[in-house]
């Protein structure tokens, strides 16, 4: 579990994000430690994607403030530079590059933005696509795979970029059934290995198994944050316990 | 190949037997008759602006398919300016015909800049700058094809703006405007006709030259519907084959 005494890497102080007129974000705080898992649950348009977009600037956000590894994130080199050292992401929708083999969507960023050689970039490659038990597939294009597979490929591609963070976007909601826990493994996998985790899902057994922190999200707000334990158990708010009822099996 | 030998083949009969049918004597073709000597020199006549009309052709398209890149980036840019560079550029130079074009830029243009322009120089660009409008428009639409998600993607790997389009956004969106740029090849081989008025040595010159010394135009200009045909043939075996190239990686 994880140790109390690790510094904070993300920081997230009052922030706000609009659309338009309709508030998807409403003067959130969090506070992330390094090796912390949090798992982001609520109901859908309630922030949680809005939330982690903003930790790498997919979005903007309004009023607050976001300070990444010490650095207050904006639109300054500063931002851009610790964002691209310290973050990874894994989409929904995977997001794979269908022109490109398997291989070459993982060594695309590291040769490309980090500069190195395409064989390392390889090596790194096959070293994380072992991880996510697919080294087979790697001349493979994605259309090819099948959807945990392809979301798999997405996480090796962010894993070789070698982030200390790495953002999870429902990264199961548009797999079939059987494809969901291939997927969930690999992740809990990677949550024993002592990565900083942020993850948006409903995958409520795999966040009992992993999460340090839940927190619940709704109408743009933070309505509960707690250790699963309590989490599951006592949950505080009426609306998270509603919640709860909704999407447990009973 | 999609166009295949068989479909050639056909096309070309079927062409071939209204003319050659029309061999009664309303029809003269001794003129462009092969196996005499007065024949085959107006035949060779003819082709020899075949060279011009397809350097003209590929000059302008290479010109134009750079440009028209260069041209559809800024309109998809965030900046308002330079949305309305692209858009005052693309409405402008797509707006006079290309025949008023090739005649503004070989008459006026060098009395405007003080520069001498040849004649082959004056139809490349004026091609090259009206089809560049035409092609900025094709990349635009095929470029905001790409789904949002690619460009996240190659954001969260710290591509940036450069990288993003070469590697991520360009391959795909090249795939999908294909068949509309290789509508514009061919559109492109035939308007290049329009600079025999300023005196290109081009085909359809050659063969308005050949019928004022013969006075056969029937002949004559069907022999220069055939040469169109087969040149655009190519062209369309040529897009197919590229298209089918581009996109057999995928399908493997």
């Amino acid at each position: 579990m994880l140790r109390n005494e690790t510094a904070t890497i993300i920081s997230i102080r009052a922030v706000s994000k609009l659309f338009g007129t309709f508030k998807a974000l409403d003067e959130v705080s969090l506070n992330v430690r390094e090796g912390e898992r949090v798992v982001v649950c609520g109901p859908s348009g309630s922030g949680k994607s809005t939330l982690i977009r903003c930790v790498n600037r997919l979005e903007q956000h309004d009023v607050g403030e976001i300070v990444l590894d010490g650095v207050t994130l904006g639109n300054t080199r500063d931002s851009a530079k610790v964002i691209a050292d310290t973050v990874g992401m894994v989409f929904q929708q995977f997001n794979l590059f269908p022109h490109l083999t398997v291989l070459d969507n993982i060594t695309l960023g590291p040769v490309r933005s980090r500069g190195m050689s395409e064989a390392d970039a390889k090596a790194l490659a096959m070293h994380y696509l072992e991880r996510v038990k697919i080294p087979e597939q790697a001349g493979k294009y994605p259309r090819n795979l099948s959807g945990g597979q392809q979301q798999r490929v997405a996480i090796a591609r962010a894993l070789c970029m070698e982030p200390r963070v790495m953002l999870f976007d429902e990264p199961t909601s548009a797999l079939d059934p059987e494809m969901i826990n291939e997927v969930l493994d690999v992740m809990a996998e990677l949550a024993g290995s002592g990565m900083t985790m942020i993850c948006v899902t409903h995958e409520m057994g795999f966040a009992r198994r992993v999460a340090d922190t839940m927190v619940f999200m709704d109408k743009g707000k933070i309505v509960e944050t707690a250790p699963p334990d309590v989490f599951f158990t006592a949950p505080e708010s009426a609306r998270c316990q509603e919640f709860l009822q909704q999407i447990l099996p009973h | 190949m999609a166009l295949s030998w068989k479909s050639a083949r056909w096309i070309a009969f079927l062409t071939l037997v209204p003319i050659l049918s029309g061999c009664s004597d309303r029809w003269g073709w001794y003129v462009v008759n092969p196996t005499t000597p007065s024949g085959w020199t107006n035949l060779t006549f003819l082709m020899s602006g075949l060279w011009y009309t397809i350097l003209l052709s590929v000059t302008a398209i290479a010109i134009s398919v750079v440009l028209g890149l260069l041209i559809a980036l800024p309109g998809l840019s965030k900046n308002p300016f330079l949305r309305a560079f692209n858009r005052i550029y693309v409405e402008v130079v797509r707006a006079p015909p290309i025949l008023v074009l090739i005649l503004w830029v070989y008459y006026g243009l060098p009395q405007a800049a003080d520069i001498q322009i040849s004649v082959f120089w004056a139809g490349v660009v004026a091609l090259a700058l009206s089809d560049s409008a035409f092609e900025a428009e094709i990349y635009r639409a095929g470029i905001q094809s790409i789904d949002k998600g690619q460009y996240e993607a190659a954001q969260t790997i710290s591509l940036g703006y450069a990288d993003t389009m070469r590697y991520v956004i360009l391959p795909q969106a090249i795939r999908r405007i294909l068949p509309a740029m290789g509508n514009q090849f061919v559109y492109m081989l035939k308007m290049s006709s329009l600079v025999s008025v300023i005196g290109m040595q081009e085909l359809t010159r050659k063969a308005n030259e050949l019928v004022t010394a013969e006075y056969r135009p029937l002949e004559i200009y069907s022999i220069l519907v055939l040469e169109y045909l087969v040149l655009i043939l190519v062209v369309s075996a040529l897009v197919r084959w590229l298209e089918r190239r581009l996109t057999a990686d995928e399908a493997r």
